[in-house]
């Protein structure tokens, strides 16, 4: 596995500039370690300075340090998204190698309900879940519901690759030799399965992350957690940008379209490795 | 100017062809796959340095085993060399063309193509275009060469349809519609109704159950006569070969082995390989087991020195392993390369690379 | 024609599952919550104002009846249903008395109207230009646009809609960013209303087309460079079939149906882009709607909005899908 990152970082260019966008975006993220101020506080700087040596990314209207205050944006974001992620991969694997696997009824159904997942538009749902849950929104709760919204396409795709290695021939020879289902699953299958799954979890990390920050602009989540959402919403608050303080906005936009591409950038050269003739396309497993 | 009878559109002209005209010549051919994958250069010869003439109103067979490159070979001399395939050195003359193949221009290299020279390709079930009528692709392959008005060229398409057992219905099939069979005669009337001078067809009845292999391979033999055209025809089948054939070439891991009239290479081999070959035949009212060859076919990326053969020849001698045998004309129509066949068989004077023969490798991607 | 039937049966079938699971989600959502919905959705709704009392007691009841305390569970559960079949969800509390459904019937057209504008645009161009970055895979200017499109896939749609916003609200402001036109112009067949409409829909459709071709761009690219290795494609080349003829009836032929496919699999987030592209641009759509719904404690129009648009969504999804098979002829529809 070591090597392959190695040979990639090498030879594919995709993967080493997503490799060093990503890097980047997590080292500013670990830097809120080191922060001198902690994450809530307000009123800690001066008010509104712009861009200067002492605060690089400036401060805002709230008195905070932005670049400080985006070490921990970020790193909630990208905790957000990777926690997502995690759960949707869970549902997706499941459902994709189950379905692939055991067939027939099972996979008539669980694919009708995946088809079910699909068509569904997240966002009214999740403005749904805000309206009623309001104040005891967490973050927990925006994440399962997030993940039970996010894994439908990924689960197909995953199905499609079990039902081509059921036919293969180790799959015989291991229940030949008297292997549980669930022990092909796990030792026979997952690691031809485990590329895709990574390509999938760079796309649902950037669209959790992306639908975050969408809930949180409009302040449908919990607005006291610093996140990239919520930096831009206070911003708005403060009608940042018709007052001049362009860095408010500026700089938490531009990182998080650092991470978007990045993580995109990894998907992309993940399938490209899967499937080298070229890059497969997300929309054609569906087919 | 072309000279074969068939402009009048029949086998016998006023001005017959001279029997055993070459059609088409090649010298000395190389090509190789050259890949980069992730760092690691690989270079496939697959094609190693191969001479042969097919004669005008012949059929040329070619065979042997899997991977020794007889697909390859039907590539480069259909000019359908694509990346990482690229053509090393050597020339590809066809009567029918003033230069050389690789010296044509994209346009005229299109010009010819099914005009005078058309290509079955191995896999050929699935060469038709899965959205579009059968009539569609005829209009799209043949139209523009036949020179006709719509009328008359379905009017001559139903003919050539018909003179190849088809229905005319089938023009108005989608390829999902007809059988495998139905599929293979129409890229084969498809490939034929131009009437090109030169037919290239790779392994056209592989899938094909036996009887109905039989159907089209008559067909195919029926075509060519009709036209009077000459034919590459690659199977690694030896029983087909044996129907169809006129004269045989054995290719051996990127290299002809020999050549000689299919009838001389099934009664009497000179080549340990080809010996091989037709010993492995089924025969009628033979009990004994056939002897396999021991051992795997070499990897043409890092052939064996030598003959290629040496690992795996009951022959092999000291020689074998270190000069490769050259192609040696035994006996008119008659060439072999082993030193076990006859004392005249020389070491090949070709060095293992030639050197300054890859300026051709710019030359490749004409299809592209 | 009898295995069309068959497919638009079973397509049918997955259009009510669809509706079906939506609605259940609906409903448990909104059962499963600890407060009380309805007090808190009043209190919400008059934290700011002073409702007419008649009004709020009006919507009490309405609100009891539809997602309310009214019975046990099951009894709840069959009313929900009633109305959402009657697509009655009572008056409108921010609007009152206004029914959901009329707000909604006078929302739907605009985000119909930028929906598929925008998703016409980007599926056209995406699918043209990937079609032809894939065949013509050597072209400078196509690679550029590919890496232009590889730079805009991936951002989500709020931010690129707050993007354009910027730039052209405050960089270089010169077309509106908000509304859906002019405020005093009246309504109408005229020809300063069109051009009004025309223009406020440019940014919005603009943002949603960066973002929307970039997807389809790269999804096609891909698409075309498996197509062309196909035999059919080798061979026409081989063949010296006209260029131009092998680009549109071999390979962006075939690539069609799975495009078209992708569009019905994709309508959700298509959808879910457009309602918040909406939201930045306080375009009257759905999405506007839902989020001045939520803003203003308006209970039965969030239900209202998010039933609708799962049904909406569901239903676009089907007639493409129907659509689907006429455009293969090898029609799998069993
Ligand atoms: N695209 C390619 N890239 C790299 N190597 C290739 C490629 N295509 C073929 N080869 C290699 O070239 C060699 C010759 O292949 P070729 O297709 O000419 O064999 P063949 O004699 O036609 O075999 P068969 O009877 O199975 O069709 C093989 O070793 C094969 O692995
Ligand atoms: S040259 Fe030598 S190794 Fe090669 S076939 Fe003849 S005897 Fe065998
Ligand atoms: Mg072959």
């Amino acid at each position: 596995m070591l090597r392959i990152l190695k040979d990639l970082f090498r030879y594919n260019r995709e993967f080493s500039l997503g490799a060093i966008l990503i890097l980047l975006v997590v080292a500013i993220s670990l830097a809120s370690f080191l922060s001198p101020y902690p994450s809530g506080m307000q009123y800690v700087v001066p008010f509104d300075a712009p861009p200067s040596w002492d605060h690089p990314f400036g401060t805002n209207s709230r008195g905070q340090d932005v670049f400080w205050q985006l070490t921990f944006a970020i790193r909630n974001s990208l905790l957000f998204g990777t926690a997502v992620a995690l759960l949707s991969r869970l549902i997706a694997i499941v459902v994709g190698l189950t379905s692939g696997y055991v067939g027939g009824m099972v996979d008539s159904v669980l694919m009708s309900i995946n088809d079910t997942f699909v068509v569904f538009p997240p966002f009214p749902i999740l403005v749904l879940v805000y309206f009623i849950f309001k104040d005891h929104m967490s973050w927990a709760l925006l994440a399962v519901a997030m993940a039970c919204l996010g894994w439908a396409y990924d689960a197909r795709l995953i199905r499609s690759m079990a039902l081509s290695l059921r036919t293969r021939e180790f799959t015989t020879q291991s229940l030949f030799s008297g292997m549980s289902t669930g022990q092909i699953l796990a030792e026979e299958h997952l690691p031809y399965v485990l590329p895709i799954v990574f390509a999938t979890t760079m796309n649902n990390i950037n669209w959790s992350i992306g639908l975050e920050v969408t809930l949180s602009v409009i302040g449908f989540t919990n607005i006291d957690t610093p996140t990239i959402g919520t930096m831009i919403y206070w911003a708005n608050q403060h009608t940042a940008l018709v007052a001049g303080v362009w860095w408010w906005i500026a700089f938490p936009v531009g990182l998080v379209i650092i991470t978007f591409v990045g993580l995109y950038l990894l998907s992309v050269s993940m399938n490209e490795y899967i499937d080298p003739r070229s890059r497969l396309s997300g929309m054609g497993g569906a087919a | 100017m072309r000279q074969s009878g068939r402009d009048n559109g029949s086998t016998v002209g006023p001005h017959p062809p001279p029997e055993g005209a070459p059609a088409l010549s090649v010298d000395n051919l190389r090509a190789y796959y050259l890949t980069h994958y992730f760092g690691v250069e690989r270079e496939v010869r697959a094609v190693d340095d191969i001479s042969l003439v097919v004669r005008r109103n012949e059929i040329y067979g070619l065979a042997g085993e899997s991977s020794c490159g007889k697909t390859t070979f039907l590539k480069t001399v259909a000019a359908a060399v694509r990346p990482p395939l690229s053509v090393i050195g050597g020339s590809v003359q066809y009567a029918f063309l003033d230069r050389d193949l690789y010296a044509l221009n994209p346009a005229k290299l299109s010009a010819i193509r099914w005009r005078r020279l058309s290509y079955i390709t191995q896999g050929s079930m699935n060469v038709l275009n899965p959205v579009r009528r059968v009539r569609e692709s005829f209009i799209d392959f043949a139209y523009r060469h036949m020179g006709l008005k719509r009328r008359p060229f379905f009017a001559a398409v139903n003919e050539h349809l018909q003179r190849l057992h088809l229905a005319a219905s089938v023009l108005d099939a989608y390829p999902h519609e007809l059988s495998g069979g139905m599929k293979q005669r129409v890229t084969i009337a498809l490939a034929t109704i131009c009437r090109p001078e030169f037919i290239i067809a790779d392994e056209p009845t592989t899938a094909l159950d036996v009887i109905v292999q039989k159907d089209v391979l008559a067909m195919i033999r029926e075509a060519q006569q009709q036209i009077g055209s000459s034919m590459l025809f690659v199977t690694h089948d030896m029983t087909v070969h044996a129907n169809i054939a006129d004269r045989l070439g054995i290719m051996y891991a990127g290299r002809l082995v020999e050549e000689a009239p299919t009838a001389d290479i099934f009664a009497n081999p000179k080549h340990p390989y080809t010996a091989h070959l037709v010993a492995s035949l089924p025969r009628i009212g033979e009990q004994s087991r056939k002897e396999s060859l021991s051992g795997a076919p070499p990897n043409l990326a890092n052939p064996p020195s030598g003959c290629r053969f040496h690992p795996r020849c009951p022959l092999a001698m000291e020689v074998c392993r270190e000069a490769s045998p050259a192609l040696t004309t035994l006996a008119p129509g008659r060439r072999v390369a082993c030193y076990a066949a006859s004392p005249l068989v020389k070491p090949s004077p070709t060095a293992e690379r030639v050197a300054g023969a890859t300026h051709r490798a710019e030359r490749v991607g004409l299809v592209q | 024609m009898a295995a069309y039937a068959l497919y638009v049966l079973r397509r049918s079938g997955q259009f009510v599952l669809v509706v079906f699971v939506g609605i259940n989600i609906a409903f448990f959502v909104t059962h499963a919550t600890p407060i009380d919905p309805i007090t808190a959705a009043i209190a919400a709704a008059t934290r700011f104002s002073q409702a007419d009392p008649q009004a709020v007691q009006l919507t009490r009841e309405a609100l009891r009846e539809l997602y309310g305390l009214q019975g046990n569970l099951w009894q709840q559960y069959v009313v929900f249903w009633m109305r959402v079949a009657r697509a009655d969800f009572g008056p409108s509390l921010s609007a009152f008395p206004t029914p959901v459904s009329t707000l909604i019937w006078r929302a739907l057209p605009w985000t119909f109207g930028l929906l598929s504008v925008a998703t016409l645009i980007s599926w056209g161009l995406g699918n043209l230009l990937g079609g032809l970055a894939g065949y013509y895979r050597r072209n400078v200017p196509l690679k550029l646009v590919g890496v232009v499109a590889s730079g805009l896939q991936p951002i989500p749609n709020y931010v690129m809609a707050f993007i354009v916003l910027v730039l052209f609200g405050y960089v270089w402001p010169i077309l509106p960013i908000t509304g859906s036109s002019q405020i005093n112009l009246p309504q109408g067949w005229t020809l300063a209303y069109f051009q009004s409409v025309f223009q406020h829909a440019l940014l919005p459709v603009l943002s949603l087309v960066l973002v929307g071709t970039g997807a389809w761009f790269i999804g096609m690219r891909a698409l075309v460079s498996n197509i062309v290795t196909e035999d059919y494609v080798a061979y026409a080349e081989l063949g010296g079939v006209d260029r131009w003829r092998i680009l549109i009836s071999y390979v962006m032929r075939n690539a069609l149906l799975t495009q078209v496919t992708g569009l019905a699999l994709s309508l959700g987030l298509i959808f879910n882009g457009a309602v918040i592209t909406e939201v930045v641009f306080g375009y009257p759509g759905l999405g506007n709607l839902l989020i001045r719904a939520v803003y203003a404690g308006d209970y039965s129009l969030v239900i209202g909005i998010a039933s609708t648009s799962i049904i909406a969504v569901a239903f676009a999804a089907l007639v493409i899908d129907l659509v689907l098979p006429l455009l293969d002829p090898r029609v799998r529809v069993a």
